[in-house]
């Protein structure tokens, strides 16, 4: 549960997840273990029955996954009954060939449990509404619209769910895996209907880079 | 093309007032000289009384974010340094912290300490360039020169150390690429020593100055609990009186053998911001003096922990932060044990601190907007990343 | 014979000094910026210009120069006419006060082919010269106004509207300020104004303190100057009502600003520093000072004045749009009329009352000076009102 400020000889001594490095160190890399015992996990899900999907902490810091439908009432609860009343930080990440495509990615922090922070995953499949958040903590808004803005995830709810970082009109989302690295033609932004959704380079064309 | 009208295009019709005058509608920026870089402010004024404003920001997005996932992990560390671009250090010591957290290194105590070094000298070389400018944005000239010049020793210290004076790219994943050079302990001093003088010099041209207090008190005000529901960290939620610190509160490196404390206001208005912000150059220049002792006493030993010649981290995430002049700094790291990060976020606390600005400034003037967006610190590199 | 004299003395002598006056004070106002940024640059441990001729003291030159050749941009929804106009309404105004300045007494020279011609160092001398001065600097705003209203653009609107205001509260303290040093006088010619500080024995900054104060903290404030630039807050304006101005209008804007601040410190000079006289102008012991001729004693306050300016610039912070109209309205208009009343007071008694007003007013200035000085000493304020957190409250819990 504590987030460890300085983790190496803690961790847990699973065995290694990665691939070999080419030259090993002694110590052995940190892997997750199952959370699901820890006491916050345990009184969440007693609390919002449905909500928890699974649990795991690796170097110190606990990720619960949280479903979709419970998310907004699981926040609440954390919020309101555990004081995690600060939300550090939200994202997304794209998972590409994955079920649900996304893993939006929120943790929070209590003031009263010391340095213990909680995350917490939400799995959203492309084109799917993500419930929005940005009611039970403020600061929510700008995270979610720059999910929206850079992975295409809309939020139900949101006040206020436009562009943020692109500018409003742009084609495309940058932070998915298919979006090319070198950008797109601006044109394409502009006029969409001249060009092929994401613009730029046609899928078939060599030039298209995706990353990995 | 309709929508290519930006978000101005957004904002409600100002609603017609009694006398049938409209609230004019500002455009505070991208090109102002008091919004620090291309921030832009949509603002509703009645006369000079704001009645609204909606940052809009994304001017300097550069998919950072992006290019993070196209480079190995020591690559990274160069990019990181145009987040913040006032505090490359702490950005750098951010993102070595998230990926050794996951490698599961160990950093040498020396190297810890050199990175705690920078790190504050980065600390007083932003607060220094914030006193400048927030000074500058209230009609004060002269504080700028005098921050200024001891930001150039600062400066001149950082390209004696790794070449740079701006963009660092002074950390390594394990510790540090480049030990101390000859004599630099010892110039850092002197430095150190002296800046005690030359922070009251700007204490005597501000702290007092009948105007100066009648511009921030009471400008701004955002109290701890705003402060914490808009995830507003660093300078402004101390000085709403909460004492936190990640430096303390989630301690990494060496910071828990060093003596500081954490300095905190009263009242969350502008002037209390300006009062912490100047009592952490003074706390930052106490602990470049305990620094500056251990370093001396030690001055030899690894600055590099041991750490693979091809870093893959294992499948996992990660998040780590430090405490960086603007609030909390933190990466985000998910790996698929890759060589390259497979997502990378960063949370910027100028993003988020700016985030608040609406409710800071409803209700003041033009001339006090000014002062909070001045007073929340925000470099447009972090906020547009 | 009558009609060259004539000519000399309604024509020629005037025309000579028009041209002379415009001149030098459009040079002198240009000089004034370079000391300006040498004086700033002394205040900010830099070092300013110093590459254009000796110490750059030909800056302002290049500066000129750069100026009137740069391209002219005006906006294409501007009011083009009242954008051309407004930056002659500013500077015409700002250069015509300095017929009525009283640089210098009478004197007589000779010159080869014409004689002995008796002239002075001003270029007319009114009995109403003092009205005049205020009359004119008073339309100097005109061209700010419509130079702001003209540029179709909000920020120079604002900068506009904030200038309208500003030189409308403060006109009505100068006002009140000058009127004491009329009452004193009991002149309305700025000539007559300094020879009776010859004749009452004193400076009127003696019985005219609070008159002074309030007169240069207004004239700061009609000037547009740090702490009161607010109509061009460059922070919060961008460049206030000249933002949609550039090359020689801008220019214009400028040169008239130094020129105005000219004028405030020499009518300053003239109403409570006694013009060209020497200090203690009574004083036979002091007689050797007149060595050094009056117009000399006049350029020397002024400069003071002028410093003082820079010196401000240097020093403070801007205020507030609101709390400068507080400042105005809510104390310097009601100290000027309490002022007004004392001083008028006093003048009726003639001599000896200015004496006792004067009197008083320094005991009581210099007195409260000290006592204040001491008790800001005695419980000198913390340096900050910060709270420390003990210290490694939240050690690691790992």
């Amino acid at each position: 549960m504590a987030d460890e400020p300085k983790d190496a000889p803690a961790a847990p001594p699973a065995a290694p997840a990665a691939p070999k490095p080419a030259a090993p160190p002694k110590v052995p890399l940190p892997a997750p273990v199952d959370a699901m015992g820890e006491p916050l996990v345990v009184a969440l899900a007693a609390a919002v029955p449905g909500a928890v999907l699974g649990a795991k902490k690796m170097v110190g810091q606990t990720t619960v996954e949280i479903a979709p439908g419970k998310l907004v009432e699981a926040c609440r609860h954390l919020k309101d009954v555990e004081t995690y009343t600060f939300l550090v930080d939200q994202t997304a990440v794209d998972w590409k060939e994955r079920a649900p495509r996304f893993d939006v990615v929120y943790w929070l922090h209590s003031f009263d449990r010391g340095s213990a922070r909680v995350r917490l995953k939400v799995g959203v499949a492309d084109g799917e509404a993500c419930p929005t958040v940005a009611g039970v903590w403020e600061t929510a808004n700008w995270m979610e619209r720059e999910v929206f803005d850079l992975f295409g995830i809309s939020f139900e709810g949101h006040p206020d769910l436009r562009r943020i970082l692109t500018w409003d009109g742009f084609q495309g989302h940058p932070l998915r895996k298919d979006f090319p690295v070198e950008g797109i033609d601006t044109g394409a932004a502009i006029y969409p209907d001249r060009y092929p959704e994401g613009g730029g380079p046609a899928p078939d064309d060599k030039n298209r880079k995706t990353v990995s | 093309m309709s929508e290519l009208v930006g978000t101005a295009g957004a904002v409600p019709e100002s609603e017609e007032t009694m006398l049938g005058l409209r609230e004019m509608e500002l455009n505070f920026g991208p090109q102002h000289p008091s919004t620090h870089g291309v921030l832009r402010i949509v603002l509703k004024v009645d006369g000079e009384r704001i009645v609204s404003a909606r940052p809009d920001v994304g001017y300097l997005h550069r998919g950072t974010e992006k290019l993070f996932e196209t480079e190995t992990y020591p690559m990274v560390i160069p990019h990181t340094d145009r987040l913040d671009y006032v505090a490359a250090a702490t950005n750098n010591h951010a993102y070595v912290l998230a990926v050794e957290k996951l490698l599961g290194v160990e950093v040498p105590k020396r190297a810890q300490y050199i990175r705690v070094v920078l790190d504050e000298m980065q600390r007083i070389s932003s607060h220094l360039l914030w006193l400048a400018t927030a000074a500058i944005d209230l009609g004060a000239i002269t504080p700028f020169f005098y921050t200024f010049r001891e930001r150039e020793v600062i400066l001149d210290l950082f390209e004696d150390y790794c070449g740079a004076r701006l963009t660092l790219n002074c950390m390594r994943v394990g510790g540090l690429q480049e030990e101390l050079t000859p004599g630099w302990i010892e110039k850092l001093r002197a430095f150190t020593e002296d800046l005690g003088a030359k922070i009251d010099e700007y204490e005597d041209l501000l702290t007092e100055n009948r105007i100066w207090k009648m511009r921030t008190i009471g400008v701004g005000i955002l109290n701890t609990e705003r402060c914490i529901e808009w995830g507003v960290t660093g300078p402004p939620l101390r000085a709403a009186g909460f004492a936190w610190d990640v430096r303390r509160a989630l301690p990494y490196e060496c910071y828990p053998e060093l003596d500081f404390e954490i300095p905190t206001g009263k009242n969350a208005d502008t002037y209390d911001r300006y009062l912490v912000r100047v009592a952490e150059l003074r706390q930052s220049r106490r602990i470049l003096l305990q620094c500056c002792d251990w370093l001396a006493a030690n001055p030899t030993g690894d600055i590099r922990g041991k750490v693979p010649r091809v870093i893959k981290p294992p499948v996992g995430d990660v998040y780590a932060s430090v405490e960086s002049p603007k609030g909390e700094l933190g990466f985000y790291l998910v790996s698929n044990g890759g060589n390259k990060p497979y997502r990378l976020r960063v949370r910027p606390p100028s993003f988020i601190n700016l985030q608040a600005l609406p409710e800071m400034a409803r209700g003041h003037m033009v001339s006090d907007l000014v002062a909070i967006i001045g007073t929340i610190d925000i470099v447009l590199g972090e906020v547009d990343r | 014979m009558d009609i060259s004299e004539t000519v000399l003395n309604y024509v020629l002598i005037p025309a000579v000094k028009a041209v002379v006056v415009v001149i030098l004070v459009a040079t002198a106002a240009g000089v004034l910026t370079y000391i300006e940024r040498r004086t700033l640059a002394f205040l900010q441990v830099r070092k300013g210009p110093n590459r254009v001729g000796p110490e750059g003291i030909l800056q302002f030159v290049a500066d000129v120069v750069k100026l009137l050749t740069k391209e002219d941009v005006v906006p294409a929804k501007a009011q083009h006419f009242v954008h051309f106009l407004a930056p002659i309404l500013v500077m015409v105004p700002g250069l015509a006060v300095f017929a009525v300045l009283p640089w210098g007494p009478e004197f007589t020279m000779r010159i080869p082919g014409l004689g002995k011609i008796t002239t002075a160092w001003y270029a007319t001398d009114l009995n109403v010269s003092l009205l005049l001065l205020l009359a004119i600097t008073s339309v100097g705003i005109y061209g700010i106004i419509l130079g702001g209203w003209a540029s179709n653009s909000k920020y120079a609107l604002l900068g506009g509207l904030r200038s309208a205001a500003q030189l409308i509260s403060y006109e009505v303290p100068m006002g009140f300020a000058v009127v004491s040093a009329i009452l004193m006088a009991r002149s309305l010619s700025l000539v007559e104004i300094v020879e009776a500080q010859r004749t009452h024995h004193m400076w009127f900054i003696l019985p005219g303190l609070v008159s002074f104060f309030l007169y240069f903290v207004s004239g700061v404030a009609e000037t547009n100057r740090i702490p009161f630039d607010l109509p061009e807050a460059e922070s919060e304006l961008v460049a206030g009502f000249h933002t949609e101005y550039s090359g020689f209008r801008w220019a214009i804007f400028f040169l008239t600003e130094y020129a105005n601040m000219i004028t405030i410190s020499a009518v300053a000079t003239a109403l409570f520093f006694g013009g060209w006289l020497r200090p203690f102008p009574n004083v036979a012991a002091l007689s050797f000072l007149d060595v050094i001729p009056g117009v000399i004693w006049y350029v020397l306050k002024v400069s003071c004045f002028l410093f003082v300016y820079i010196w401000f610039r240097g020093t403070f912070p801007r205020y507030r749009f609101d709390q400068l109209m507080a400042l105005g309205w809510k104390t310097l208009i009601p100290i000027s009329l309490v002022n007004l009343v004392l001083v008028a007071v006093a003048a009726l008694a003639g001599f000896r009352g200015l004496r006792i007003l004067g009197t008083i007013l320094w005991v009581v200035a210099i007195g409260a000076f000290l006592i204040v000085t001491r008790l800001r000493a005695a419980k000198k304020p913390p340096a900050t009102r910060l709270v420390p957190a003990p210290v490694g409250a939240q050690k690691a819990e790992a």
